[in-house]
């Protein structure tokens, strides 16, 4: 049945902090926004949110950082979407991410970049307003790469199909 | 349109293809049909496990142990893990990919979250395409999780080969057991949460049920009652070892096709179902509609009339089918 098309959020707490209240009441936000959001829990490395966003097609990441280790992960977070062909993907961050590091941040495209007290109203128009229109209008923007060498290999190598 | 493009690299192992794929799928697209129709001839292979269980059995956790140990067998596996659409804001989460961390990373497993989007049974109306997708992309077992299931969401049985009950201890008396519904549909039952006290006499009780079932009792296939505890990874192995039986069962038996049979002759009446209600709402205009319900209301016509008028008027009932 063709639904209207529902918007899907990856929501991730990258890195080691465990404070995810603040991920978890987004995440209520925009399923309450009517929005179908997959919370990966805490403890993420950029591979298992690349990996997670893959699988989920998601429209947007949104990661919430605490712990100060935003320029060590969101540059690895960007590298790893791009080297796996992901560039429809709208990617957000918010949590406690210093003014100083914010162009750096930008410039790495990623946006919104919510810090405290930014209304919950403020952040579902932000993904409405931002997700690519392209997937909206359930266009396939063609995938600029295949899939990378090392997971083509894995799943070659794999053996033939048994009666498990 | 580059779909061609887009089902040959699922075939092929793309993963961003496959998940392309299922949101396609998921959100009915107008060229879902003919990659349906494609990956429907390439599929038939994977093992189809459904897990269904009420909130909180430990479903995704039991699903996490079981995929480490398939993958132990060098088995490749996808899961399709379905939670709730809220029916007040249309909107979902997804949580199950919380308790499979464990899995991340692996090429040789791939999760997707659905959400149920507003149909019943346990499943989203999508999810038999979903598994679909999945079975052509070469997976060797999908495994379903369904939504946390009370006693009659039973849909999965249309959309698995295997279905894995999972229960805990302390779940109500026997009488809850013996009502209709989800203990009918197991092929195997597992007791999960084996670590707590009272599992034993889950077990009993679910034997001494299983044990008055006549019909069960003919089948050749033996309902097994497994104590897993997903936690330590107890009686995960010997679930895996379960799972591969009743599907050879199933292939001895001859089962294997007439379980794919009905699924199939289901499948068939829903889409004709759907189709017929297209045409209805083709057809017959809001006023045409609103004249009839007037009559029904004023009692100028029953209900059941005023059905066969617009029967007719869709070229059914009985009489010979109407000018278009």
């Amino acid at each position: 049945m063709a639904d209207e098309r529902k918007i899907r959020v990856l929501v991730a707490k990258p890195g080691l902090d465990g404070h995810d209240r603040g991920a978890k009441v987004i995440a209520r936000a925009l399923r309450d926004a009517g929005m179908e959001v997959i919370y990966t829990g805490i403890r993420q490395t950029p591979q298992m949110i690349v990996e997670a966003a893959i699988q989920e097609d998601v429209d947007a990441i949104l990661m919430s950082i605490l712990s100060g280790a935003h320029m060590a992960i969101f540059p690895k977070v960007m590298e790893q979407l791009r080297a796996n062909g992901v560039d429809d993907v709208l990617v957000m961050a918010g949590g406690i991410l210093p003014d100083e590091d914010l162009p750096a941040i930008e410039a790495l495209g990623i946006k919104g970049n919510f810090g405290p007290g930014t209304p919950m109203s403020a952040i579902i128009e932000y993904v409405r307003a931002n997700v690519y229109p392209d997937r909206l209008a359930q266009a396939l923007p063609p995938l600029t790469r295949a899939a990378p060498a090392a997971d083509a290999k894995a799943v070659a190598g794999q053996p033939e199909r048994s009666a498990q | 349109m580059a779909n061609s493009d887009l089902v040959a690299r699922l075939l092929g192992g793309d993963r961003r293809a496959l998940a392309r794929v299922v949101t396609l799928i998921e959100n009915g697209a107008p060229e879902t049909r003919a990659i349906l129709a494609e990956l429907h001839a390439h599929g038939g292979r994977a093992h189809i496990v459904g897990f269904t269980g009420s909130p909180g059995a430990g479903k995704s956790t039991l699903v996490t142990q079981l995929a480490r140990e398939l993958r132990r067998r060098n088995l490749r596996l996808a899961v399709v893990a379905v939670d709730p659409t809220s029916p007040f804001t249309g909107g979902a989460i997804l949580g199950d990919r919380i308790r499979m961390q464990e899995l991340a990373g692996d090429p040789n497993v791939f999760i997707r979250s659905m959400a149920s989007r507003g149909n019943l049974g346990g499943l989203a109306a999508a999810t038999r395409d979903v598994v679909r997708a999945l079975d052509a992309a070469g997976f060797d077992l999908v495994i379903i999780e369904t939504v946390g299931a009370g006693q009659a969401e039973v849909e999965i049985v249309r959309a698995a080969q295997t279905v894995v009950v999972v229960t805990v201890p302390g779940m109500g008396d026997d009488i809850q057991a013996i009502k209709a519904g989800i203990l009918e549909i197991a092929d195997i039952f597992v007791v999960n949460k084996a670590d707590r006290p009272g599992a034993d006499q889950t077990v009993a009780e679910l034997r001494m049920l299983l044990s008055l079932d006549a019909q069960r009792n003919e089948r050749a296939w033996r309902v097994p009652i497994l104590k897993t505890s997903a936690a330590t990874g107890e009686g995960v192995a010997e679930l895996a070892d379960k799972l591969a039986a009743h599907l050879a069962s199933l292939k001895e038996t001859g089962q294997l096709a007439s379980r794919s049979g009905r699924q199939a002759r289901s499948e068939m009446l829903a889409l004709l179902h759907q189709a017929l209600l297209e045409r209805i709402a083709a057809t017959i205009s809001a006023d045409e509609w609103n004249r009839l319900i007037d009559e029904v209301v004023e009692r100028e016509k029953d209900p059941y009339t005023a059905a066969a008028e617009l029967a007719r008027r869709v070229g059914l009932a009985g009489a010979a089918p109407a000018e278009a």
